[in-house]
């Protein structure tokens, strides 16, 4: 029989807020444990929560951004259920009436094509504390600096039909969360977390088969990894005659595979409440308006503009807008006076290659947009070809790498993480001499002599084999360090043989 | 009668007027508490150090001339309210232990206004009863018949005061716990309109219906302590941003033309005769004072009892979830697991009555009885309110009786929680709809009793309810008689 | 929807309090008295009645997003059953 995979996406996005949603604890990471704990975080009787504006105002910017409704009244609730790292007994989070409701996240499938991925709700809550498992005399610490943390619960509708379609979802709103500013998307220090409702059904079937829920999906290789493991898994179940049952799987990385948690085996009944504590949330039209001004172009209509006003391909313009600081280089690149194609294909080639070797991200690029359109310029302006252009962009990487370089005797240094405009594409051309050579009786020289030095294939070339011409070229343009104008080698040589 | 007896408008002024010290008015005050002690059980904690300390302290702003207005006059904390440095037990085993590291809104309000804080009264089991047998420390006795209970959970509050071992103390009332036991225990005890004195620091039991408020022999006393308590607080979401108010500034004011409501459900059955003669007293006395009567109706606040007890018990049930054994309170000593920890501790640290309230919470939350009990009780939640808002078309203030009787015997109820419900059965409604009420000695019963007036008035007219309290204060001396034995 | 023993034994198990068998009956009986008050709420229409969740009709007021609480966990630890090296100690977690 032949299967169809179907996955929604949970996902706990961080808010980049300084202080927790209802206490004004800072959220910083990593700071020793319980030292960013206040009253209100570790819930001491007779404290109350108190709603952090800018947590609102991220989940409303959210909301904007994937055209879903902000709900103009919602309502917080108690998540009621036991366990050490959630200090009250319950999360506030909202159920009934979240603050946004609908929305879509547009990817490209690699199966499918572009298609929008419709979202169900997103949420504000508060993150849990940590327990740490190591070894206590035989007890478990908790540190309670991360409960607190205001989070947007994201929810997609299940409308993803493989894993690399998740991963394509994930990886779209990874990208846009941080486009806008609301999440940091650190996956290591758990900014940005994803849990996989994964189910299989017959290919054809329009109802949903029973699904797992899978947690601890904290990179897009894991997630990968771990809905291929589930998928084969509940196929594997089914046709050797069992069931699914409907649970919370853990991803075991070093395992490669997912196991039933044992922690949320027993039944949940988590008897969700509107929060008397907190009336409801109501957000007022010009709150909107004024996160709607403030909003950056987002990646669908700036793409949608490169193809249109830079005429761009769509493949290259969806690859720029894969984050907001490939953009940003893309369009100050384009801002320093070159040709956007010329920019827009050393970006996503050259830049991108480079950047991926090195393991860098383009906020840390070696070589900055100023950089780049000086080297562009010089291979518009045929100052140097677009070969030499590849020697001149490795210097410059190099450069930055080793953070200094000396120059006609003279040693920069880059000041760290600052390389900027430490070394110019015209430096490195001067110092290591790598001109385009146009000068006319220059290159009719070069060319003199190659015809002198290679009298064989001169008479090669003489008895009809074409070829012979193509290596006469390749002799002049190694006699000239690559330098020599490749149009004006062409023609001289043609002249000269006549 | 004794100089250190006196209201605390009394107090003040003769703290003020240098005719006593605060040194020697406190260190009085401790003497009669630890002489009362024994028989009442009014209190749990007494500060006797940190109370001289702040009496020596209010005694030099007394002489700089620098004094805020309550300076030097002792006060007693309800044990649910956080009290910075001081024991703060919730008169529950599972708090048996605990030391408040914070102060509430209302305790740094009333220090700031320059009181002593003498010590922490015993109460029901997490302000739950309405007649202070739940505590974890002992029963609390009704000053005027120590056989008898004192009404709660604002118990020992309510004693103390009565007694005259303080003038004035803290309570909370989510249910009736300030306006019953000020009823049963012979004094003014006020709940004020939800929202203007801040839960920040308030042990919380219900949040929607926790409110703070006071126990004082006269209705000016009340308005000069909420002067103090009241004010927003940023730190509860409930608080509300209102314009700073003087609470006693129409106390003076004529009671002629007051449109009293008298809701036909407050003087029907099951209300004790002697109760219903004592209300009917006091209805003439107000119609002398220049007041009429307008027979109103409040249909459904029949149903307050079980509308609260779906609505407390839930709100409870969450509340109470903190208390797991991990960041403080109860831990059992010996557990198998984690879960077996929380069973443990939390079966050990709550009382009978406590857990009781946590299961009926834990039950109409759970999955498919939600609609069925707790958004139902939401819904005639709001037609009791409906009920109110009508009335008061009619009706400036609502009178009636505050308890069905006068104060039961020790024991007569614990073991039948309906019954003792039913305590509520007039002061539950205040509390579901958010607006204040007060309650005032108006009489005894045949066993020499006290019985309470219940005036109850729609939202922010506390000033409304101290006016109209204070003058038949004025015209009668019900609140001045003092139970045998509390006149040194 | 009368309530059982065995509902007795579920909700205790959900509000994580232990009650031995013995108990467990005269809990129960208590427990159905008050239910039969409280199901005197059944017979109300309530139709179209908007649940009142709150004592006033406010809007959630907000705080601005500033850091203004300090590390105050040695005092907050003072009474605290089980720490070690700033942590709270747990029977062991299984995940
Ligand atoms: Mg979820
Ligand atoms: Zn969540």
């Amino acid at each position: 029989m032949k299967w169809e995979t179907v996955i929604g996406l949970e996902t706990h996005a961080q808010l980049s807020t300084v202080s927790k949603i209802f206490s004004g604890t800072s959220t910083a990471f990593g700071a020793a444990p319980n030292t960013h704990a206040s009253a209100v975080d570790i819930a001491l009787p007779g404290v109350l929560p108190v709603l952090n504006r800018g947590a609102v105002d991220r989940a409303i910017r959210f909301g904007l951004a994937v055209g879903a409704t902000i709900n103009r009244r919602s309502v917080f609730a108690r998540k009621n259920y036991f366990y050490p790292d959630l200090p009250k007994g319950y999360q506030i989070s909202q159920f009934e009436i979240p603050v946004v409701a609908g929305g879509e996240v547009p990817i490209v499938s690699p199966t499918r094509g572009e298609l929008r991925v419709r979202l169900t709700r997103a949420h504000l809550e508060e993150d849990a504390g940590k327990s740490l498992h190591e070894d206590f005399h035989g007890m478990t610490g908790i540190d309670l600096n991360r409960a607190g943390t205001p989070l947007l619960e994201i929810v997609s509708e299940p409308d993803l039909r493989s894993s690399d379609e998740a991963v394509a979802y994930a990886k779209a709103l990874h990208g846009l969360v941080r486009w806008i500013g609301i999440c940091d998307g650190n996956m290591q220090e758990g900014s940005f977390r994803c849990d996989a409702n994964v189910s299989v059904r017959p290919l054809g079937s329009d109802t949903l088969g029973t699904r797992c829920e899978i947690k601890n999906l904290n990179s897009f290789r894991f997630m990968q990894e771990a809905i291929e493991f589930e998928v084969r898994r509940q196929i594997e179940l089914i046709e050797d005659g069992g069931t699914v049952v409907q649970e919370t799987r853990l991803y075991d990385p070093d395992r490669h595979e997912t196991r039933s948690m044992r922690s949320k085996e027993d039944a949940q009944d988590y008897r969700y409440f509107p929060d008397p504590d907190l009336p409801p949330l109501v957000i007022g039209e010009d709150w909107i308006a004024r996160v709607q001004a403030a909003m950056p172009e987002l990646p669908e209509a700036m793409k949608a503009r490169f193809v249109e006003e830079d005429e761009l391909v769509s493949e290259t313009a969806r690859k720029l807008v894969n984050s907001r600081a490939m953009a940003d280089y893309y369009e100050a690149t384009v801002q320093a006076g070159v040709d956007a194609k010329l920019a827009a294909n050393w970006i996503v080639g050259d830049l991108s290659a480079a950047l991926h070797k090195s393991e860098l991200d383009i906020a840390q690029s070696p070589v900055s947009p100023d950089q780049l359109a000086g080297l562009l310029k010089r291979i518009a302006d045929g100052t140097i070809s677009g070969k030499i252009a590849k020697d001149v962009f490795d210097e410059m990487c190099k450069v930055s790498a080793s953070r200094s370089v000396t120059l006609d005797g003279q040693t920069l240094v880059a000041k760290a993480g600052l390389v900027s405009g430490i070394v110019t594409a015209d430096q490195i051309i001067e110092a290591k001499g790598l001109r385009q050579i146009s000068d006319e009786g220059a290159i009719a020289k070069i060319v003199d002599d190659a015809i002198a030095a290679n009298p064989a294939i001169v008479a090669e070339y003489k008895a009809g084999k074409e070829k012979a011409f193509n290596s006469l070229v390749g002799k002049v343009m190694a006699a000239s360090k690559g330098k020599a104008n490749p149009a004006q080698v062409n023609a001289t040589l043609k002249n000269r043989l006549g | 009668m004794s100089p250190y007896t006196g209201t605390v408008a009394e107090l003040a002024a003769a703290l003020r007027a240098k005719k006593i010290g605060s040194v020697e008015l406190t260190t009085a005050l401790l003497a009669r508490i630890e002489q009362a002690q024994p028989t009442l059980n009014a209190f749990v904690t007494i500060d006797a150090e940190g109370a001289l300390e702040q009496a020596r302290a209010a005694d030099a702003a007394l002489a700089r001339g620098d004094a805020a207005p309550l300076a030097g006059v002792p006060i007693a904390h309800k044990d649910v309210i956080m009290t910075a440095g001081l024991r703060t037990t919730c008169s529950s085993r599972m708090l048996a232990d605990f030391t408040a590291p914070y102060a509430a809104f209302v305790v740094e309000g009333l220090k700031n206004a320059g009181t002593v804080l003498i010590g922490k009264t015993n109460m029901d089991e997490f302000a739950m009863g309405s007649s202070n047998e739940t505590s974890y420390f002992g029963t609390v006795k009704n000053p005027w018949n120590v056989a008898y209970v004192p009404g709660g959970s604002s118990g020992g509050s309510a004693a103390a005061v009565s007694a005259r071992l303080v003038p004035g103390a803290t309570g909370t009332d989510t249910g009736g716990s300030i306006r019953q036991p000020a009823a049963l225990s012979g004094i003014c005890g006020l709940k004020p309109t939800y929202g203007i004195c801040s839960r920040y620091g308030l042990i919380a039991f219900a949040s929607s219906l926790d409110t703070p408020g006071m126990f004082a022999r006269t209705a000016q006393d009340c308005g000069l302590l909420l002067n103090a308590m009241a004010g927003h607080d940023a730190r509860d979401s409930t608080s509300l941003d209102r314009p700073r108010e003087d609470y006693t500034r129409d106390l003076e004011l004529p009671l002629t033309g007051l449109r009293i409501g008298m809701p036909a459900e407050y003087f029907g059955d099951g209300i004790d005769a002697d109760v219903a003669a004592a209300i009917d007293g006091a209805l003439a006395e107000f119609r002398k004072l220049g007041a009429t009567t307008v027979a109103i109706s409040l249909p459904n606040v029949k149903l307050s009892v079980p509308v609260y007890y779906v609505i407390a018990p839930a709100e409870a049930s969450s509340n109470l979830s903190r208390f797991d054994g991990v960041r403080y309170g109860h831990r059992a000593e010996k557990y198998a697991d984690l879960n077996d920890m929380y069973r443990k501790s939390r079966a050990e640290g709550f009382g009978a009555e406590v857990k009781r309230r946590i299961l009926v919470g834990t039950y109409v939350l759970s999955h498919g009885y939600y609609d069925a009990y707790y958004l139902k009780a939401q819904q005639v939640r709001r037609l009791i309110a409906d009920d109110f808002s009508r009335a008061y078309q009619q009706c400036d203030v609502i009178m009636g009786p505050t308890a069905p009787s006068a104060a039961f015997r020790i024991g007569d109820k614990t073991d039948d929680p309906v019954q003792m419900y039913l305590n509520d059965i007039f002061t539950i409604a205040g509390n579901l709809t958010g607006a204040p009420g007060i309650s005032i000695p108006c009489g005894f019963d045949r066993r020499g009793l006290p019985i309470g007036l219940q005036i109850q008035a729609n939202y922010f007219a506390e000033a409304k309810l101290l006016n109209v309290a204070h003058q038949y204060q004025q015209a009668t001396d019900w609140h001045a008689r003092a139970p045998s034995g509390s006149e040194l | 929807m009368a309530l059982t023993l065995a509902d007795v034994h579920r909700i205790a198990h959900l509000a994580r309090i232990e009650i031995d068998a013995d108990a467990a009956s005269d809990v129960h009986r208590k427990l159905l008295a008050i239910f039969a008050m409280i199901n005197e709420l059944q017979a109300v229409d309530t139709t179209g009645i908007v649940p009142m969740a709150h004592a006033q009709d406010v809007m959630l007021p907000l705080r601005d997003d500033a850091v203004t609480e300090g590390d105050r966990h040695a005092l907050f630890q003072s009474v605290a059953p089980a720490v070690e090296g700033g942590l709270y100690l747990v029977p062991r977690v299984v995940e």
